[in-house]
C-alpha cells in the first residue's frame, strides 16, 4: 500500500522505459466523438432498413382479450404488426433465474406480452414500418382489448394474503429470500450498551442513458448469419442470447457494438424488445432497427434500488460496533431480468452491509418480492449504495447515541490496514484494504477539525451545515463467482489478442467493451507500454464477437483489471516474440534485447539496433532471409481471470459537505471528497473521471431521481422534464485522492474503479443532511431526500 | 400526414433544397435526411440538450425546432463547425481534460460552451456551470467539462493576446 498514485513498488514490468502505466495520457478515440463522426447504434442505417415501434400496455396488469390491427395494417409504409403469440413462434421465452440464487424463481417473459401485460409500459404489439414515423402512426390506430386486473403496486403487501399472486404457477409474489447468521447477534445486542435502529427507505431509480437503448438486428437469409449492432456492454453474453432463443448457433450470431452513449448497467442485460426486434429481423427477412424514446426508456430501462431496509446496530459506550443485522424488502417488477437475474441487488445487500468494519456479529434477510411495475435490475454498484446508505446511517446513529464524532467512531471500527487477508462475516474475503489510511487521507484532504469549526461557527449565525462521511467496500474484478457458477453463460475471462502487422504499427483485439471509461485508451496503455512503442502505433479494437477474443466485456468495474491483465500478458508475449525475431536477424541473445520507443535497442546499452519498421518488413517480406526453421509470429494471444480470490475488493471513503435551507428545504451541495483503492492506477485522470461520474450519479439518487409510482402501478414522472437528474450548476467540485494497494491476482494490480463513487455518495449526504439537522433533533433515512422530506422532518409542513 | 413542403436552408455552409414533412424537427431531419448524424437525441422533449445546434448564428434545440421553421436560415452543427476550427481550443481542452466519456453529450456541450465564450471570453467557474446547465451529461460529473472550458477560455485569450 502507498499514498502516491504513480509509484508501483516492485512493478518492475509496469516501470518500463516510457511506460504510459500511470500516466494520464488523453483517450486515441475522443476526437471523432468531438466532431459528431462518432457512430452510435442510433446513427446506423442499412439498406432495406425497417424500424419497429411497440405499442405498449397502458396498465400495471391486464389481459389482453385482443388486437386489431386491421386499420393499421393497411397504412402507407407498414410493413407488418406482429403479436406476442406469433412472435413467440420465432423466439422463445426466458426465464431470468440462476442456481447459485438458492430458490429464486420467475416466469417465462416473451418478447411481446402473451395474454396478459405485466406492467404498465410492457409490450404488446409491434408495428414495424418504412420510417419510424410510419410505425408511429399506425401504432395510434393498433386497437387492444384490455381486461384491467388488479395490479401488485406495493411491495410491503405484495407478501400478503389478500394480494393477488402475479404469477399463480409461482405460488406466491416471493422471488427470493436470503438469511444470513454470523457470529453472535443475539449476545451482542443483549450486552449492547446502545442499540440503534432506523427504517432505510431507498426511491426506485434508474440510469438515464443519453442514449437510449438502441439496437439494429439485421438477418440475412443468404449468409443465414444474424448481424446485431447493438449498445450492449456484453456483446458475447448476447451473441449466446440471441443464438439460444431464435434457434440459432452462436456462429450464426455475431454482435457489433460501436460508441454507446451511456450505459451504466442499463444496458448489459436482455430486454424484451431487443430480442423482440431481432426476431422480427429474423422474422420479416431484413434489417429492423429499434430506439427507445425518451418516454419508453423510462418506462422499460431497468430501473433499480426500491428498497426498504430496517438496520440495527449494537454498539458499545466506548464506540465498539458489535453487531449489524438488517432486514431488506425489495420489489423488482414482475420478472426477474434474464440473464444476470433480479436477485443479485438485494444478494448483494446482504454481502456488503459492515462490509469496513470488524465486528463479527452480522444477521441478516432480504426478500424479493414481485409487483407490477417496470423490472429492477443491476445499475452502477449494484446494492452498493444501498448497503452503505444503511451501514453508514447506522454507524452515524451509534455515534450520536454514544456522543462520539463520526470520524472517530470510524476510526475505532474500520478493519485495521495490516488484518488483511481476512473475510467478512457475510463470507467476502479481502486481500488488501486501506480503509484507514484512506480516513486519514480524507481528513486531512478536507481539513477535518477546520471544518468542523466552520460549521459550529455558523450554526451560530443560523447557517446550517452538515459534514457526511461515508466507508465503502467495492466488489470489482469479479470472477465466475458472481454469474459462471450459477449457470449463467457470461464469460469472466477476457482476452486480448496483439499483432504487429507489416509496417511496425500495433493491433489488438480485445473482448472488453468501450462505453466512455477507457477501455480503449487503457488497453493501448498497457500494450503500448509492455512493446515498447508510442501509443500512436497501437490501434485497438473492440465491441465486435467476430473480431475479438471471446470474454465478458465491460461491467461490474472488470474491464481494467481483467481485460487490462489479459493486454499486459499479450503484449509481454509479443515482445518475446518480437525479440526471438530479432535476436535471428541480429545473430544476438534475445535477452540481450529490448524495444524501446519502437525500436530494437541493445538492453544495457540503449544503443538502437534496427526499428521496427525494418524487422516488420523483413518479417512479412524476406523471410527467406531468416535462418533455416526459424518462424517469425507476430500475433500473440492471452487470456486472464483472477483465480486467487472471487472479487477484488477495493475500498474507500467520502465525505460531503452541504447547507440546509431550513425554510425552503433545499439542500446546496458544497464540496464532496473522495479517497479510494483500486490498486494500480493505469490512468490516473480516467479513474478520476469514473470517480467523479459515479459520485454525481450516486447524489442524483441522494437528492433528486426518483421513478414515481402511483397505487395503480402507473410511472408518473416518465419524463426529462419531470425525473430529475443532477445538472452542471447544482453539482460540487469533487476531489478525489487515492491509496494504492495492488491485487496480486495478476501482474498489473488493478482493481475496478467505476463504481466506488455512486456506491458511497448518497450515504454521506444523508448523514451529512442529518448532521446539519442535528440541532433540530430531525433525522431522515429516505432518499431522495427532497425539500419536502426536509420540511416535512423539521416540522414545518 | 400532412404533404410535404419544399424549404431551402444553408447547413454548414452548403445550400440544401428539400421536401419535408412540416412535423419533421430539425434535428430528424439532420440526422435522417442529411446524414448529419453528430446532433444527438435524447428526449425530444427539449430538456436534455443533447440535438443542440446553432440556427443563424444563435443555438437552439433542434428537437424543438421544424424543418420548415429553418427554410431559408442557416443551420450550423457539429460537424461543420468541427471543420471550419471554430472549436479547436474547446475540442483541445476536452481531450485533455478527458471531459467526455460516453461522448453523446458532447457536440452538444461544446456548442453550448462555444456560445458562452462568444459573449463572455473569461467566465468564472458558477458561470460556466450555469450556462451549460440546460445540457445533460450522465457521465462526467460535469466538473471536466467545467475545467476544460475554462481552460479553453485561457487558450483563446492567450492566443489573441
Ligand atoms: S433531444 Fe432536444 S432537448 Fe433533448
Ligand atoms: S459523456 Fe456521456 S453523457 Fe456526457
Amino acid at each position: 500500500m502507498t499514498d502516491a498514485p504513480t509509484t508501483r513498488p516492485g512493478l518492475s514490468e509496469l516501470d518500463r522505459p516510457n511506460s504510459y502505466i500511470g500516466r494520464a495520457v488523453p483517450r486515441p478515440n475522443l476526437k471523432r466523438l468531438m466532431q459528431g463522426r462518432g457512430q452510435y447504434v442510433s446513427d446506423m442505417s442499412l439498406p432495406r432498413m425497417a424500424h419497429v415501434v411497440f405499442l405498449r400496455s397502458p396498465y400495471a396488469h391486464a389481459r389482453i382479450l385482443g388486437i386489431d390491427s386491421a386499420e393499421a395494417a393497411a397504412m402507407p409504409g407498414v410493413i407488418a404488426i406482429v403479436t406476442g403469440p406469433e412472435l413467440a413462434k420465432v423466439c422463445t421465452p426466458w426465464v431470468g433465474v440462476l442456481s447459485h440464487l438458492k430458490g429464486l424463481k420467475s416466469a417465462p417473459q416473451y418478447p411481446i406480452a402473451v395474454d396478459r401485460a405485466c406492467w404498465q409500459g410492457e409490450a404488446v404489439a409491434a408495428i414495424v414500418a418504412t420510417s419510424r414515423a410510419a410505425a408511429e402512426d399506425a401504432a395510434e390506430r393498433v386497437m387492444v382489448d384490455y381486461e384491467e386486473l388488479e395490479p401488485v403496486a406495493d411491495m410491503r403487501t405484495a407478501l400478503d394474503a389478500a394480494t393477488p399472486v402475479i404469477h399463480p404457477e409461482l405460488g406466491d409474489n416471493l422471488a427470493f429470500e436470503r438469511n444470513l447468521d454470523a457470529g453472535a447477534v443475539d449476545a451482542a445486542f443483549a450486552e449492547a450498551d446502545h442499540v440503534v435502529e432506523a427504517e432505510f427507505v431507498f426511491g426506485r431509480h434508474t440510469g438515464v442513458t443519453l442514449e437510449p437503448r438502441s439496437i439494429l438486428a439485421d438477418w440475412n437469409p443468404g449468409d443465414e448469419r444474424l448481424t446485431v449492432y447493438q449498445g450492449t456492454q456484453a456483446p458475447h453474453m448476447m451473441q449466446n442470447i440471441f443464438a439460444k432463443h431464435l434457434a440459432l448457433d452462436e456462429s450464426q450470431v455475431r454482435v457489433v457494438c460501436k460508441d454507446v452513449g451511456g450505459s451504466f448497467g442499463i444496458k448489459v442485460h436482455v430486454y424484451a424488445d431487443d430480442m423482440a426486434t431481432a426476431a422480427l429481423s429474423k422474422l420479416l427477412r431484413r434489417p429492423v432497427k429499434f430506439v427507445a424514446d425518451r418516454l419508453e426508456s423510462f418506462n422499460t430501462d431497468i430501473h433499480a434500488r426500491d428498497h426498504r431496509c430496517k438496520g440495527r446496530a449494537a454498539v458499545k459506550a466506548d464506540g465498539t460496533i458489535t453487531a449489524f443485522e438488517i432486514d431488506d424488502l425489495t420489489g423488482i417488477g414482475p420478472y426477474s431480468v434474464y440473464p444476470r437475474t433480479s436477485a443479485i441487488e438485494a444478494n448483494q445487500v446482504v454481502n456488503l452491509v459492515g462490509g469496513p468494519y470488524t465486528t463479527p456479529n452480522y444477521r441478516a434477510r432480504a426478500r424479493v418480492v414481485f409487483q407490477n411495475k417496470n423490472v429492477t435490475c443491476q445499475y452502477r454498484a449494484v446494492g452498493h449504495p444501498i448497503a452503505c446508505s444503511v451501514t453508514e446511517g447506522l454507524v452515524d446513529l451509534a455515534a450520536a447515541a454514544i456522543g462520539m464524532d463520526p470520524a472517530d467512531i470510524r476510526r475505532r471500527n474500520l478493519i485495521a490496514d495490516d488484518a488483511y487477508p481476512c473475510a467478512s462475516p457475510s463470507g467476502l474475503r479481502f486481500e488488501a484494504l486501506s480503509h484507514h489510511a484512506a480516513l486519514d487521507k480524507l481528513l486531512a484532504m478536507m481539513d477535518y477539525s477546520a471544518l468542523r469549526a466552520e460549521q459550529a461557527a455558523l450554526r451560530a449565525k443560523g447557517i446550517h451545515r452538515g459534514i457526511g462521511l461515508a466507508s465503502f467496500i467495492e466488489v470489482t474484478n469479479p470472477s465466475p463467482a458472481f454469474y459462471g457458477v450459477g449457470g449463467a453463460r457470461i464469460s469472466s475471462q477476457d482476452g486480448v489478442a496483439v499483432r504487429m502487422d507489416a509496417t511496425g504499427a500495433i493491433i489488438c483485439q480485445t473482448s472488453i467493451t468501450e462505453q466512455g471509461q477507457g477501455s480503449e485508451a487503457l488497453t493501448a496503455q498497457i500494450v503500448a507500454s509492455m512493446l515498447g512503442v508510442p501509443m500512436s502505433r497501437v490501434r485497438v479494437t473492440l465491441g465486435d464477437t467476430d473480431n475479438t477474443p471471446y470474454g465478458g466485456g465491460t461491467w461490474a468495474s472488470r474491464g481494467a483489471g481483467i481485460g487490462g491483465e489479459a493486454a499486459l500478458q499479450a503484449g509481454k508475449q509479443l515482445r518475446r516474440n518480437i525479440l526471438a525475431a530479432a535476436a535471428s536477424i541480429l545473430q544476438a541473445d534475445p535477452d540481450t534485447l529490448d524495444i524501446r520507443d519502437g525500436k530494437i535497442i541493445d538492453a544495457a546499452t540503449g544503443a538502437e539496433r534496427v526499428p521496427l519498421e525494418e524487422l516488420a518488413r523483413i518479417v512479412y517480406y524476406r523471410p527467406d532471409t531468416l535462418p533455416p526453421g526459424f518462424q517469425a509470429e507476430m500475433m500473440a494471444v492471452r487470456h486472464f481471470v483472477p483465480r486467487d480470490f472471487p472479487f477484488a475488493f477495493t475500498n474507500g471513503i467520502q465525505a460531503s459537505w452541504l447547507e440546509v435551507d431550513t425554510e425552503t428545504g433545499f439542500i446546496t451541495l458544497l464540496n464532496h471528497w473522495v479517497v479510494e483503492d483500486c490498486g494500480t492506477i493505469i490512468n490516473p485522470q480516467l479513474v478520476d473521471e469514473q470517480i467523479r461520474g459515479g459520485v454525481v450519479q450516486g447524489l442524483g439518487a441522494a437528492l433528486f431521481e426518483h421513478c414515481r409510482y402511483d397505487e395503480r402501478g402507473q410511472l408518473t414522472n416518465a419524463t426529462m422534464a419531470d425525473y430529475l437528474v443532477p445538472m452542471a450548476a447544482e453539482m460540487p467540485d469533487i476531489d478525489v485522492g487515492h491509496i494504492v494497494s495492488p491485487t496480486k491476482d495478476g501482474e498489473l494490480g488493478a482493481k475496478g474503479a467505476g463504481e466506488a463513487g455512486t456506491a458511497g455518495a448518497a450515504a454521506c449526504v444523508a448523514n451529512a443532511v442529518n448532521d446539519a439537522l442535528s440541532p433540530f433533533g430531525a433525522r431522515i433515512t429516505e432518499i431522495p431526500l427532497t425539500p419536502e422530506l426536509i420540511l416535512t422532518a423539521l416540522g414545518r409542513i | 400526414m400532412i404533404a410535404p413542403t419544399p424549404i431551402t436552408l444553408t447547413v454548414n455552409g452548403e445550400t440544401v433544397a428539400a421536401q419535408v414533412e412540416p412535423r419533421i424537427h430539425l434535428t430528424d431531419f439532420l440526422r435522417e435526411n442529411l446524414g448529419l448524424t453528430g446532433t444527438h437525441i435524447g428526449c425530444e422533449h427539449g430538456v436534455c440538450g443533447a440535438c443542440t445546434v446553432r440556427l443563424d448564428g444563435e443555438i437552439v434545440r433542434g428537437c424543438l425546432v421544424l424543418a420548415v421553421q429553418a427554410d431559408g436560415k442557416s443551420v450550423e452543427t457539429i460537424e461543420g463547425l468541427s471543420d471550419s476550427g471554430a472549436l479547436d481550443e474547446l475540442q483541445a481542452a476536452f481531450r485533455d481534460r478527458n471531459a467526455l466519456q460516453c461522448g453523446y453529450c458532447t457536440p452538444a456541450m461544446l456548442l453550448t460552451a462555444h456560445e458562452l465564450l462568444a459573449r463572455n471570453p473569461t467566465p468564472d467557474r458558477a458561470t460556466i456551470r450555469e450556462h451549460l446547465s440546460g445540457n445533460y451529461c450522465r457521465c462526467t460529473g460535469y466538473q471536466a467539462i467545467i475545467d476544460a472550458v475554462e481552460i479553453a477560455a485561457r487558450a483563446r485569450a492567450g492566443a489573441k493576446s
